[in-house]
């Protein structure tokens, strides 16, 4: 399996990563930060991936998404799967406060995604085959007035999955929209831990088994599909008084 | 936020604030804090020695990462928070073990290495640390520090059973060894009596894995009466219903009266007598053999809120005379001794200073806690384990004197120069206390 990571230094994506590894994947990761990135990458080598390469990428330096993606086309001699997985969470209150926050955080969390998006369905349209995997958020199933911007991003790129997955369904590509709820990863070291946190093991072994089963939406973990559907029905007049 | 607790669950703590550390490229600057620093990963030390009260801990399950592995030196670099599950889950099923476990695979690599750990292999293959043959070290400076037996071998010396306080263990090597395949070969025999295990014990070297359960409540003709259990790596191959292994959980903390002397008296003469012959031969998955325990889940709430001590103490061979008087004061206390567990030391030099093990028998006991009478009740243990020359585990310890401490490691004070300043522990400012 040829998989592309865009964000491969994410918790969640470290542990999809791993599954590849041990089934001796190749893989092209690409991050922020290049020490970072070597310390993934050999972690990955020694749990029996076949071949790990990586490349430094800002996702909101869009011009450098076409070079990078060609480079991992060439070091891999194509892809069989590419999972879209950086991210950042926002702070809502600053937000509201700065323009520039709110649109930093669009900029990364959506536009970045859609940019990268673009490329990477010409190309799998191109090749008739493979699978494109994005992680949104639950968060993107309804505004809420805690975290709204980061909604809002994850909602638009959850609109745009629908599009593309149709669009795409004729060229044999498969279009995996994953919707984790929350994470217990470095993202919310801050965070007060619930039940409802979940490991990113656990997530991340849950989006390389909906990649298997080329499955279209996913939540992980399974319980947050009947949270969302009671959030998503409650009427706009009654959601609007709620402190959510 | 994860709770930030031992494994015996005494004392409670409040630390001020816990710092994660997610990459070695990154490692926390120390410089800036005020209050002390402690490395945790998996609490699973019994006592003290993983908390530190009032300070700051280091969380390092972040650094779960393997670097490299030299198929021909046999040598594994990870992460010091990669757990020894994490090293047997990936490596056992191409036949590499991971050279000295002790009864859980729940452990991080870096709590291996600052408790020098032993196993039911210490009479063959020595403490954890004999098998690290290099290591990083932070030191709250921000330097950092290779050590190996070579290489800063005094600071290599005191970070092998450190207990955590030379600094920050970024990464380690582990000469791991090649074993046939998951199956142990395993023999349990019972012994009436402590001399039948002192017998059964002189014939370790015959097997790689020794150890025995004894019957902490058993008295006068049956005093030390147990199960002792032996095996060897197996070529033979497992079927799947003995590679499978239990999952259960205890859900919520018992009562903490659950666990009682009727209850043990009645759990402990049926365990005895679980096996009709005096021997048992079969073969089984290396996680039963090794883990039993790690089958339960959270099995320490089986002591309820208030926790429980693990006593864990080595005597020298006196012929089974400390071992005999240390059991009999068990067995008519009014304490209740739950698990127990004995085993012979071999004569391997562990590498720390502050080393545990040490040739002669080693027996751990687990009590519930009963509040001052059981703490008292231990300290008699003691007075027995101090006049014997033996010593008492630090990762096992929440209560032992400062003076018992410095009788038991007359190396501390040479350790105590190696201490990093910004780096303490509950235990550590127990023990050390005027």
């Amino acid at each position: 399996m040829r998989v592309l990571i865009v964000g491969a230094t994410s918790a969640i994506a470290g542990e999809t990563a791993k599954a590849y590894a041990r089934d001796g994947g190749r893989l092209f990761l690409t991050g922020r930060d290049a020490a970072r990135l070597a310390s993934v990458r050999d972690d990955l080598l020694v749990r029996g991936a076949a071949q790990v390469e990586t490349a430094e990428l800002d996702v909101a330096r869009i011009p450098s998404h076409r070079p990078v993606i060609d480079s991992a086309i060439a070091a891999l001699g194509g892809l069989d799967v590419a999972l879209i997985a950086h991210g950042t969470l926002p702070d809502q209150a600053l937000c509201q406060q700065e323009v520039s926050e709110t649109l930093d955080a669009i900029q990364i969390n959506f536009t970045a995604t859609v940019a990268l998006l673009t490329l990477l369905a010409n190309y799998f349209e191109a090749e008739r085959s493979g699978c494109i995997a994005v992680i949104t958020s639950v968060a993107g199933d309804r505004g809420r007035q805690s975290n709204y911007v980061y909604g809002a991003a994850k909602g638009g790129v959850d609109r745009f999955l629908q599009g593309m997955r149709n669009r795409l369904f004729r060229s044999g590509v498969a279009v995996l929209t994953i919707k984790p709820g929350f994470v217990d990863t470095p993202m919310t070291a801050g965070m007060k831990k619930s039940l409802l946190f979940a490991s990113a093991r656990r997530v991340g072994f849950g989006i390389h088994r909906a990649i298997e089963r080329r499955r279209s939406v996913v939540y992980i973990p399974w319980f947050w599909r009947p949270i969302m559907a009671v959030i998503k029905c409650l009427p706009e007049d009654i959601f609007k008084r709620l402190q959510l | 936020m994860r709770a930030y607790q031992s494994w015996g669950r005494y004392p409670r703590t409040q630390h001020t604030r816990v710092l994660p550390v997610f990459w070695r490229s990154e490692p926390p600057a120390l410089g800036g804090i005020t209050e002390s620093v402690l490395p945790f990963a998996c609490g699973r030390s019994y006592g003290d020695s993983c908390l530190n009260d009032g300070g700051a801990l280091l969380d390092v399950t972040g650094l779960r990462r393997f670097i490299a592995f030299d198929e021909s030196q046999a040598l594994l670099r990870c992460e010091a928070g990669v757990t020894l599950a994490d090293v047997l889950s990936l490596m056992a099923p191409r036949g590499w073990f991971v050279p000295v476990l002790p009864g859980t695979q729940w452990v991080s690599v870096g709590g291996a290495i600052a408790n020098d750990i032993h196993g039911k292999n210490h009479h063959r293959a020595g403490t954890f640390g004999t098998h690290v043959t290099c290591l990083e070290l932070m030191r709250s400076t921000g330097e950092r520090v290779l050590c190996s037996p070579e290489r800063n071998a005094d600071l290599f010396r005191a970070t092998i059973g450190g207990l955590g306080l030379t600094g920050l263990i970024l990464w380690a090597d582990i000469r791991l060894k090649r074993v046939p395949g998951p199956a142990i070969a395993m023999e349990r025999v019972r012994f009436a009596c402590l001399e039948e295990f002192l017998d059964l014990s002189s014939s370790d070297q015959a097997y790689e894995y020794t150890v025995a359960w004894v019957d902490c409540l058993a008295r006068g003709r049956r005093l030390g009466r147990g199960l002792f259990l032996r095996g060897d790596h197996a070529s033979r191959s497992l079927t799947s219903s003995e590679a499978h292994d239990a999952r259960l959980k205890v859900p919520i903390d018992l009562p903490s009266g659950f666990i009682n002397r009727t209850t043990l008296a009645l759990f402990n003469a049926c365990y005895y007598r679980s096996q009709l012959r005096t021997k048992l031969r079969k073969t089984v998955h290396y996680q039963q053999f090794f883990f039993p325990l790690d089958g339960i889940g959270e099995w320490n709430r089986l002591y309820g809120r208030r926790g429980f001590f693990q006593y864990q103490c080595v005597v020298p061979d006196d012929l089974g005379r400390t071992i005999a008087a240390l059991l009999s004061q068990v067995a008519r206390s009014s304490e209740t001794p739950a698990l127990a567990v004995l085993k012979r030391f071999g004569t391997i030099q562990s590498p720390g200073l502050l080393s545990f093990p040490r040739p002669g028998i080693t027996l751990a006991i687990d009590f519930a806690n009963r509040g001052p009478a059981t703490l008292g009740f231990l300290e008699q243990l003691d007075r027995l384990v101090v006049d014997a020359g033996g010593a008492v585990y630090p990762a096992k310890d929440a209560r032992m004197s400062g003076a018992s401490f410095r009788r038991y490691f007359p190396a501390w004070e040479a350790f105590a120069s190696h201490v990093d300043p910004k780096f303490s522990s509950s235990f550590w400012r127990r023990v050390t206390a005027a």
